[in-house]
């Protein structure tokens, strides 16, 4: 193929300007030997690694340089069970929520490429119900903490910021956790109904689903570690 | 093209990882019960980037990944790792900046101020 390439280069003119930006870029060459999908994919997930990044640096910042106290996590998110209060108890159910889900999504990469379409289709079902149930119990803590009188510009606990970086963070991971739900079931849909199949049965598409799966939950443990532990 | 059949690997080593990433996560919601202080920091910090590795190394399969792709997927957001150094000591900065500021009582009148 490289032969080729060159080649095909040495008879044809060399292209000039805009031209050949376009050749340079599109000559047969090619950098990452795995599928264009996967690829791309992993491209999407690098520029929301410096999203994520940004939005929890900024937060690291306005707590350090907040010179009124920061509300305790560990007491703004605690639940009471039969009359006894347990720490943070809502959040470490959804950290074993999201790593169940994540869990079921790699076998479900694997069932994909065995071209075992049930096994893969419900275990992609199955991931996706763990993450309706992560985003609802998210619903709950929201509603919780906006009754409790939290708000983006205010919180009645301490220093304002927290109810800024919440909102944000927990919302923009929130909003990643739903299109996730809906991306699987869509794939989970066109697995069942043979769209694969139909297309020289190739499951790579799994797997590329699967990394933005996995994504979402990496981003949870980077959120769990900074903002509900710290 | 090497990697035609995609990534298949025995579904023991999920099982796993499966299993440390729940043992590491109760061992994080754990640390929330240690006093404050830098060995908690520490800990918090220590099992967040332990799981964060076996999930990319792993459930992502970069592991098995070619190192073209490795190196151009871990090697950006390390740039990341300055702006959070950065942010931390602008932070502090701005936090005795508006102590030295914001929190002294008063000067009584007559007083000269310095």
């Amino acid at each position: 193929m490289a032969q080729d390439g060159v080649t095909a280069a040495a008879h044809a003119p060399a292209p000039e300007g805009w031209q050949s930006f376009v050749s340079d870029w599109s000559s047969d060459k090619q950098t990452f030997h795995v599928p264009w999908g996967k690829a791309m994919m992993w491209i999407f997930l690098l520029s929301d690694t410096f999203i994520f990044t940004c939005f929890l640096t900024g937060y690291m910042n306005v707590r350090i340089s907040s010179s009124v106290p920061w509300p305790n996590p560990s007491e703004v998110f605690a639940l009471t069970f039969f009359g006894q209060s347990i720490p943070l108890i809502l959040i470490a159910i959804m950290t074993f929520v999201l790593i169940t889900s994540s869990g079921t999504m790699a076998l479900a990469v694997n069932f994909g490429y065995r071209r075992d379409r049930a096994r893969a289709a419900s275990l992609m079902l199955i991931t996706a119900a763990f993450g309706a149930v992560f985003v609802g119990m998210q619903a709950f803590e929201w509603t919780k903490l906006i009754t409790e009188g939290v708000r983006p510009w205010t919180n009645p606990m301490g220093a304002e910021q927290f109810g800024a970086a919440f909102f944000m963070i927990t919302g923009f991971h929130g909003l990643h956790v739903s299109a996730g739900v809906i991306y699987l079931t869509i794939i989970a849909m066109r697995i069942v109904n043979g769209f694969y199949e139909r297309r020289g049965g190739n499951y790579e598409i799994v797997e590329i689903a699967g990394l933005y799966w996995h994504f979402v939950d990496l981003v949870w443990v980077f959120i769990f570690a900074v903002f509900y532990l710290w | 093209m090497a990697h035609v059949e995609g990534q298949q690997h025995p579904l023991k080593i999920y099982f796993w990882i499966w299993g440390l990433l729940f043992l590491l996560s109760a061992f994080s919601y754990g640390t929330d019960f240690l006093p404050d202080g830098y060995f908690r920091l520490g800990l918090i910090l220590l099992f967040m980037l332990l799981k964060a590795g076996f999930i990319v190394a792993i459930f992502m399969h970069m592991a098995w990944e070619r190192v073209a792709l490795i190196c151009a997927i871990i090697g950006p957001p390390t740039v990341l790792l300055v702006l959070i150094g950065l942010m931390a000591v602008e932070g502090d900065y701005t936090v005795l900046t508006r102590l030295d500021f914001f929190s002294e009582p008063p000067a009584p009148a007559g007083v000269e101020h310095h």
